[in-house]
């Protein structure tokens, strides 16, 4: 029977509808427990919150200065990367003609204030002598699990040089970057006393590219004379990580950071990996420097004229994203360090958020009192679907809090109150739709189902022109806007999920009671008052017998009065015969 | 409220109508009026009033008050600027931070002075600087060209829905009609367009084009079989479809407008200034300028832009006759 198909796929929806709820429940739920990311409240913003603000000014060389364009390109690439950490709304703003000011929401983790304050040169330079990353007095001790931070690849460990090894040759002009004549005995004792747990660089040293430099890598267990700088950070095209793929085409469970060069860093890196490759080590690696310090100086497997290279090591997911990131948006055209860090507290932030929620509570009260009046006891389903639309939202905006680092900020505040306006539409087409078709004098259970088939198409054009806006916002700009874009994105979503999994089923189920089938006053379908006549398309109308007989009688009426004597004579007659008829 | 169904009953019928695409020239020349008016307020006045991101502004910094209090800091620089309507935050524990639109040096320097002076603290103690305008050509570029591919994705996708280039077409100038118009009342009054604004206005765009899909589903609707019809026209039956979703459409703004409407009177009232007033206000505006003219501008000028084709024209011909 299409009576119980009704029912059945109904509760299937409903059902369908639940289980989302109870599922994303479940695993925010599981997620704060085990998780401390994820909560059932979403995070908030910087203009919601309070923040965090660094300041950034640039360093260079005496005498230099920096260009309008320099500062415009540092500014966009650092937004980029501070975008790249999920939806934060941050701000990169310069100041004066020096300084770029960042300004993150809540308190930034280790990662993203690395991201922001190692932005600085990137450079790759040879490696012509290593050790340990103590005076040379504790060579001795050697380590060997101190080689684990240094990325290999199959080749047998790195070998230690021990200073006594090294070429004592005097000053003796050295051919190519990696001929160890760079290494003057100045350099050697230097190199030996050189302690990597002491602070031996200025912050905010620069080095000048075409001497050697000493220095250690990030965690202070290696310390390295490298060669002059080979390539430059900006000749990076593109850095992602990424799982190694084995021979056979698996991929393994280790991790790699895989490399592009544009044109000039292609030729760079083609001589470089091609000088390294037939030498031993240390001096076939090479070394990446991020600020001075050497982030990885992996050793030369092959030589790379195809502009693609691969590092691997002991990263697992997280090391590799972050190095890969920091080579991606590293190549700065100059290096910049931290002047300030402090916490702003929100100008307004905590009265702002009362107030906006204030609002859209009672823009929500308006509106369901608004569509009470016009749609009577269908209020109830609005209210319903409503509920259950801002149930959704809030869920999948913890969620998104929790899995993309997703913040609410004023604007997509904002943007949910306006998406109100949205969602009720979707009812009033639907529910506008039905009307119609009681109109037309089909019974209420067949409007229902004959207005959805035709509401559905209406509301996906709606919707689709909606989440086209919020899409194409969302991906072409930066900031507050795209804040704004997720959430009117977000809730079309939703309101298209309420609309088929609730609204509809709803209004299915409540058709077959007889408050609304039998077109009560109160329901919204007053069939009395909505069969007038019907335009039933065709260009034909209909006229409904309620209205004809009202019509007909002022019609009647109206003869009645401009009947001439001799008609009322006749009518007279008719009536007389029909009163002796029925006796 | 029986008179409000009566006359929805009416409109579907047909027995009530209102002539929108037979006086379609009144609504254009409202129309144009009011556009080219939007459009010579803003040369008139000298451009519009745009927030201190956009213009850039001067910024200064006060370490080690002893008290953070806004206001000691709000009358000193209107002390010296009074028109100005200063933005103060209070950073960390001991500092205030004051963003005035951009003075000049002299201006700049007499602010200094007399913020320390009304903090209690020596003249040194407050930093000036300027801002380079946070949105800038950057942010507000990468919004234009959002909007420039929404526009041509949103054409082709009604172009595909609806099955003619026409439709796109009128509703792409009722969309025109609605920016230009809110941006002249901008204008007029002086709001401040701030990135908040440009998102309400970005979502007018939004808003608009979806009013007008539901008038069009219903125009497409009663024009399907119209070129078979001896006694209706093609006017005629955009008109009814016009005349039939016109509840519909005012359902839909006020229930879009209620929530805007709240959050703008508690924006403006309550908050005073900031991002919950300035995305409402330009939606406030412009969801009324939408229906206008998803109504009278949209509608109309479909008819206009196919009925100059063949099958129509004859047919309206035979059916006058």
């Amino acid at each position: 029977m299409s009576v119980t198909n009704t029912v059945r796929s109904a509760r299937k929806s409903l059902s369908w509808l639940l289980a989302l709820v109870v599922g994303l429940t479940a695993l925010i739920a599981v997620g704060s427990i085990s998780d401390e990311n994820a909560s059932f409240t979403p995070k908030l913003a910087l203009d919601l919150q309070g923040g965090t603000q660094v300041i950034l000014s640039p360093l260079l060389l005496d005498g230099a200065g920096v260009t309008p364009e320099q500062l415009d390109q540092a500014v966009s690439i650092i937004r980029q990367r501070v975008d790249a950490s999920g939806v934060s709304e941050s701000q990169v703003v310069t100041q004066g003609d020096r300084n770029i000011i960042v300004s993150i929401p809540g308190v930034p983790d280790e990662n993203t204030l690395a991201l922001i304050k190692a932005s600085a040169k990137l450079e790759f330079r040879a490696v012509l002598v290593t050790s340990v990353g103590a005076a040379s007095s504790n060579v001795d001790t050697v380590d060997p699990s101190v080689e684990g931070e240094t990325p290999q690849g199959e080749t047998a460990p790195e070998e230690e040089v021990a200073s006594e090894d090294a070429p004592k040759v005097p000053n003796a002009a050295p051919t190519d970057p990696s001929d160890l004549n760079w290494v003057s005995p100045e350099l050697q004792e230097e190199f030996d006393a050189l302690d990597c747990s002491t602070s031996f660089r200025e912050p905010g040293q620069v080095d000048d590219p075409t001497i050697p430099l000493i220095t250690c890598d990030v965690t202070g267990t290696s310390k390295y004379i490298l060669g002059p700088v080979e390539v430059e950070g900006a000749n990076i095209s593109d850095a992602s990580n990424g799982t190694v793929q084995s021979s056979t085409g698996a991929s393994t469970n280790s991790w790699a950071v895989n490399l592009d060069f544009d044109g000039v860093g292609t030729q760079a890196f083609a001589d470089v990996t091609q000088r390294l490759f037939p030498l031993s080590a240390p001096r076939n690696q090479f070394a990446i420097t991020l600020d001075g310090f050497v982030i990885t100086a992996p050793a030369t497997q092959a030589v790379i004229t195809g502009g693609s290279a691969q590092i691997t090591g002991n990263f697992d997911r997280d090391s590799s994203k972050v190095l890969a990131d920091q080579l991606k948006y590293g190549s700065l055209p100059i290096g910049f360090e931290v002047e300030s860090q402090e916490n702003i507290s929100a100008s307004l932030g905590s009265e702002q958020l009362t107030n906006g929620l204030l609002a859209g509570l009672i823009g929500l009260i308006l509106v369901v009192i608004y569509s009470a009046f016009q749609y009577r006891g269908l209020a109830i389903v609005t209210i319903g679907s409503l509920l259950v639309a801002a149930l959704l939202v809030y869920l999948f905006i913890a969620f998104l809090s929790w899995r993309q680092g997703y913040r609410l900020s004023l604007a997509g505040v904002a943007g949910l109150i306006v998406a109100i306006g949205i969602t009720v539409d979707s009812f009033i087409v639907y529910f506008e739709r039905v009307r119609d078709e009681i109109r037309e004098g089909r019974s209420l259970e067949v409007a229902v189902e004959n207005a959805w088939k035709r509401a559905l198409r209406t509301i996906l054009a709606s919707d689709a022109v909606s989440f086209t806006a919020a899409a194409t916002l969302f991906l072409l700009t930066v900031g507050n806007v795209r804040g704004f874009a997720f959430t009117l994105g977000l809730t079309t979503i939703v309101d298209l999920i309420v609309v088929l999994l609730f609204t509809h089923p709803l209004l299915q189920l409540l058709a077959r009671t007889k408050f609304f089938s039998s077109g009560h006053p109160w329901s919204g379908f007053d069939s009395k008052a909505l069969t007038a006549s019907g335009y039933v398309g065709r260009g034909k109308f209909r006229v409904s017998e309620s209205l004809a007989s009202g019509k007909a009688e002022k019609a009647s009426k109206e003869a009645t009065k401009r009947q001439t004597i001799a008609e009322r004579k006749a009518e007279a007659a008719i009536a007389a015969a029909k009163k002796s008829g029925d006796k | 409220m029986s008179k409000l169904k009566d006359l929805g009953n009416d409109l579907y019928s047909g027995t009530k109508s209102l002539d929108i695409v037979g006086r379609r020239k009144i609504f254009y020349i409202v129309g144009i009026a009011i556009v080219v008016f939007s459009i010579l307020v803003p040369i008139v006045k000298g451009g519009f009033n745009f927030g201190i991101e956009f213009r850039g502004g001067s910024e200064f910094r006060i370490d080690g008050v002893a008290e953070t209090s806004q206001e000691i800091a709000r009358q000193a620089v209107q002390s010296v600027e009074p028109g100005s309507s200063p933005l103060i935050t209070t950073v960390g524990l001991d500092a205030v931070r004051v963003q005035t639109e951009q003075l000049d040096d002299v201006t700049s320097e007499e602010v200094r002075i007399a913020l320390a002076a009304a903090y209690g603290l020596e003249s040194g103690a407050v930093t000036s600087s300027f801002i380079g305008a946070n949105w800038g050509a950057d942010v507000t570029e990468k919004a234009l060209i959002g909007l420039v591919v929404f526009l041509l994705l949103v054409s082709l996708l009604m172009a595909l829905y609806f099955r003619t280039l026409k439709m796109s077409i009128a509703a792409l100038v009722a969309l025109f009609h609605d920016v230009v118009i809110t941006l002249g009342i901008y204008a007029l009054v002086g709001f401040e367009i701030t990135p908040a604004a440009v998102i309400g206005f970005l979502t007018i765009l939004g808003y608009s084009l979806y009013d007008t899909v539901v008038v069009f589903d219903k125009v497409r609707e009663n024009t399907l079989d119209v070129e078979f019809s001896e006694t209706t026209t093609f006017a005629s039956q955009v008109n009814l479809a016009i005349n039939q979703t016109l509840v519909r459409s005012v359902n839909t703004s006020v229930v879009a407008v209620l929530p805007v409407a709240s959050i703008l009177f508690i924006g403006a009232a309550v908050l005073g200034a900031g991002t919950l007033r300035d995305i409402a206000l330009a939606l406030f505006i412009g969801i009324i300028a939408g229906t206008y003219s998803s109504v009278f501008i949209a509608g109309p000028l479909y008819v206009d832009l196919r009925e100059r084709e063949g099958k129509f024209s004859k047919k309206a011909k035979a059916v006058k006759a």
